[in-house]
């Protein structure tokens, strides 16, 4: 069997997942080293000695250094080499993805250009289409932008208000609307755009820049992310040719929703990025910074501050690369079967749930990461001579692009009702299944020694998970969607178990090739975030439990809570410590190695 | 043109404390990334650089573990065309004539040759010495410290940085060794699509038998130099708080600094 049929997306939550089914950053090849070794030094020499130019949008830098890394091929690792690119495995993607991070600003540029703006193309474009525009973006020679949002189709995006009409020469469409918060606008040659044909039909469209008639507005004042270009773009009676329709007529939200997919576990490597580089920059700081006679860093509540960055980084790794490892997988399969690509994009959206789960654990943590990273650099860590306070700022966007955090939450309960109701996952099986479980459960003693202890846990947490899950689908039906509220606990409930899960397998898998000596820090991350998960999912569950039954029925189901979420603590406090001496000798994330 | 260049796989000391392994004759690695010497970089550079202008091939040659592979992939990656990387626990790699001596085997296995660039000191032991005596060894001319290379039919002119900014020329009959100097240029990072085609490259791996050089004759017992320890050097700083009114303050420190030779 292969590894996608034993694993669905969606399916970690109702059963064990096996290490032996998970990729981890341990297992980079020689290539992916290489690549990490070229985006380190193309990072270090040449995009941060141009930050503050970067940062106040001076005259073309930011244009060029995206040639430059056209040049090293770091622009197009999603580009088939026929079409001039250096297409590579999605692992290498998220390699570069992560390095591009260091400049909060070059980073979105890089993302806009390389992600949203030209992979529509790749995945979507006719052959024609492909010839003519993927060669210069690979390069960088042409610049790419998005352009979806408008004024009143944000979270909405379907509820775009552009239209394209048919010219009476049958060569043109003629395009008008307005788009809103474009990344790259400034400097863009070509844009992917939306609009309904005759008002109705929802549509792609690939717009030269040039065109007559595009105009835009000056430059969004943003909080972060300053250097990058945010702008509005207005098409007014645009003439497109006809042979620049994208895809099919209609079928604008396929490409529109598909790209996003792809846009979010991405967006998660670049926050595993941004968690390295805060622990180096609060690392660094803390050891020198004295008061009260000695260095903070040997304060204890910095070292667990610090200890807390590298579990949320070594979770977010492990998990983002897990996610990777599958897609990974799942596209050598379908293009051994000699797949078209636009259903490559479909196989992607398998793990739409994993996606989503990438994009909002990982936009949180990092948030969260960059928050304490000030507050270990105290008045200094507000100033702007510090590194640490645009990384606050430039942190703040990922909860809110690629689909802000509360339609990402939304899809990852959706995504798995729907997928139980096609059949495709056996998620009723399992709810009905969990009373008989629990009544095993009951009986059985829970081990102590790690990592059977942590996966006692975790089985116990996926089974609280479709506690409330299974509940709430039977009580609100097809209405479930009203309750947000729930839905929303219950992707915490999700993200929580895939990343406790991912860093789990990782440590495992660590201490089964390298031994004992090598595992022994994942493992001991891998024990905390066990152990402070269960607090957590205790609260959401009942929150759910609650919210759904009253009376006898929510009395007897939170019996089951109760037994789920039995536990002992484990002293946490000496093993954070342990793991921010680790980061402290290095001074950087220990498992990085450069 | 037939370039060797040869490099070293050495621990980025600025990234953590050094720190002496339990055997007292090491660093202990674990704590380190590993990556190419620095001038050895440059080294590499220069040899893509002369084949790019004069045509030719350039191999790669390296003593080094396993790890250091994608370090040597790295150069083929950037240009190099194939690789000796050379393995033998009995090399006693502490004595840089014994290097240079297991260095010019591989080398002269490899048949004719025009030049060998090596990075002209290495970043751990900083010994200076391994190039020029590869030059002996190989029986040819050399140039060290090397900071401008124009080659020449038949010969090299060599740019030497001297102290104090002085530069020296001199014109050396190829075949010849030179040790380049940092800042000779600027190197370049390996593009995704090089870095995939140095898959393909060849890398050879070979012990001394595979070199036909005697262990003998390069192990710890040739060699005239015992390394008997590592060690980290206590930082001692003494400070003595000078008390009293001002002008009893100044005199006690003017004592001080005559006493010690400062004034
Ligand atoms: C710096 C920057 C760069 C950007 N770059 C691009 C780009 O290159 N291309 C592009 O097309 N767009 C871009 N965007 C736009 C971005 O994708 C949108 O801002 C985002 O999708 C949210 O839309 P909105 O701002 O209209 O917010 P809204 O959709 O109005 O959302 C406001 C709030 O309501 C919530 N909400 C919305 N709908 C629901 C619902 N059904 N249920 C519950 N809550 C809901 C949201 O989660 C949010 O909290 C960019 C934005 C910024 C700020």
């Amino acid at each position: 069997m292969t590894l996608s049929e034993l694993i669905k997306g969606g399916a970690f939550l109702l059963g064990p997942v096996d290490e032996k089914d998970v990729f981890t950053p341990e297992e980079f090849d020689d290539i992916h080293l290489m690549v990490k070794k070229t985006c380190a030094d193309f990072v270090n020499n040449k995009v941060l000695p141009k930050v503050d130019e970067i940062e106040t949008m001076a005259e073309g830098v930011a244009v060029a250094l995206l040639r430059e890394a056209g040049g090293l091929g770091l622009l197009s690792s999603d580009i088939p080499e026929e079409y001039g690119g250096d297409e590579a495995d999605k692992i290498t993607t998220m390699i570069i993805t992560e390095a591009m991070i260091a400049s909060g600003s070059f980073a979105a540029s890089f993302g806009a250009h390389t992600g949203i703006g030209t992979l529509p193309i790749v995945f979507f474009g006719s052959e024609a289409q492909k010839n003519k525009y993927l060669p210069a973006l690979a390069t960088g020679e042409k610049v790419a932008a998005y352009a979806l949002t408008e004024p009143e189709a944000g979270s909405d995006a379907l509820n775009s208000k552009s239209k394209a009409v048919l010219s009476a020469d049958g060569k043109y469409y003629i395009l008008n609307g307005v788009k809103q918060f474009i990344t790259n606008a400034a400097w863009a040659d070509v844009i992917v755009t939306y609009a309904k044909i005759d008002g109705e039909k929802f549509t792609a469209f690939i717009v030269d820049a040039d065109s007559e008639g595009i105009t835009l507005d000056p430059e969004e004042k943003k909080m972060g992310i300053k250097g990058s270009s945010t702008r509005s773009i207005i098409f007014e009676n645009v003439h497109v040719p006809v042979e620049n329709m994208l895809w099919k007529e209609g079928k604008g939200h396929q490409v529109a929703f598909n790209i996003l997919n792809i846009g979010r576990f991405k967006l998660g490597a670049a926050c595993v990025g941004g968690g390295k580089r805060s622990i180096e920059l609060s690392t660094d700081y803390a050891l020198q910074r004295v008061q009260f006679n000695q260095p903070i860093a040997q304060f204890n509540i910095i070292k667990n501050k610090i200890a807390e960055m590298a579990l949320k980084t070594y979770a977010m790794e492990s998990l983002v690369y897990r996610i990777g490892g599958m897609i990974d997988e799942k596209l050598a399969e379908i293009k051994a079967g000699g797949a078209e690509s636009s259903q490559i994009v479909e196989a992607i959206q398998e793990y739409a749930i994993e996606c989503s789960i990438a994009k909002v654990y990982c936009s949180e943590a990092l948030d969260n990461i960059v928050d304490e990273a000030v507050q270990i650099h105290g008045g200094y860590g507000y100033s702007q001579d510090y590194a640490v306070e645009r990384a606050y700022r430039d942190s703040r966007i990922n909860r809110i692009f690629e689909g802000t955090n509360e339609v990402n939450r939304m899809l990852i309960p959706g995504t798995l009702m729907r997928k139980a109701l096609k059949g495709e996952v056996p998620f009723m099986e399992a709810v009905f299944g969990l009373a008989e479980e629990l009544k095993k459960l009951k009986e059985v003693e829970a081990p102590t020694g790690c990592p059977a202890k942590e996966e006692f846990l975790l089985a116990k947490m996926k089974k609280l998970f479709l506690l409330a899950a299974g509940n709430a689908a039977q009580k609100f039906n097809e209405a479930l969607v009203q309750e947000q509220e729930i839905l929303c606990r219950l992707a915490d409930m999700a993200m929580e178990i895939f990343a406790v899960e991912s860093a789990l397998l990782r440590a495992k898998k660590i201490l089964a090739a390298r031994g004992e000596a090598e595992a022994r820090l994942p493992m001991m991350m891998a024990q905390c975030l066990a152990n402070d998960m269960i607090p957590k999912m205790d609260a959401w569950a009942g929150e759910i439990i609650a919210g759904t039954l009253a009376g006898e029925a929510a009395a007897k189901v939170f019996g089951g809570l109760k037994l789920l979420t039995r536990y002992t603590p484990i002293n946490t406090y000496t093993l954070k410590r342990e793991i921010a001496d680790a980061c402290y000798a290095g001074k950087k994330y220990f498992l990085e190695r450069r | 043109m037939k370039t060797f260049v040869c490099i070293k796989y050495v621990p980025d000391t600025s990234e953590a404390e050094v720190k002496v392994n339990a055997a007292g004759d090491g660093v202990d690695s674990s704590r380190f990334s590993f990556d190419i010497n620095d001038a050895d970089n440059y080294a590499v550079e220069e040899s893509v650089l002369i084949k790019e202008a004069r045509g030719g091939s350039v191999t790669v040659v390296s003593i080094g573990p396993k790890e250091s592979e994608v370090m040597i992939r790295m150069a083929l990656a950037k240009g190099c065309d194939d690789a000796i990387r050379i393995e033998d626990r009995r090399i006693a790699a502490h004595d840089p004539l014994l290097v240079a001596k297991v260095l010019a085997a591989a080398i002269r296995g490899g048949g004719e040759f025009d030049l060998v660039l090596t990075g002209c000191m290495a970043a751990d032991d900083g010994q200076m010495a391994t190039g020029v005596a590869l030059a002996e060894e190989l029986g040819v001319a050399h140039a060290a410290m090397v900071k401008k290379v124009e080659v020449l039919d038949g010969k090299v002119k060599a740019y030497r940085e001297l102290e104090g900014g002085l530069m020296e020329v001199v014109e050396i009959k190829l075949p010849a060794v030179l040790t380049i100097q940092t800042g000779i240029n600027e190197p370049r990072y390996a593009p995704i699509r090089g870095i995939r085609e140095a898959q393909k490259k060849e890398l050879r791996v070979a012990g001394l038998d595979d070199l036909g050089v005697d262990a003998g004759a390069v192990d710890a017992g040739a060699s005239g130099i015992v390394l008997e320890k590592l060690y980290i050097p206590e930082v001692v700083s003494k400070a003595e708080v000078i008390e009293g009114e001002p002008e009893e303050k100044a005199a006690k420190l003017a004592a001080i600094l005559v006493k010690g030779g400062l004034v």
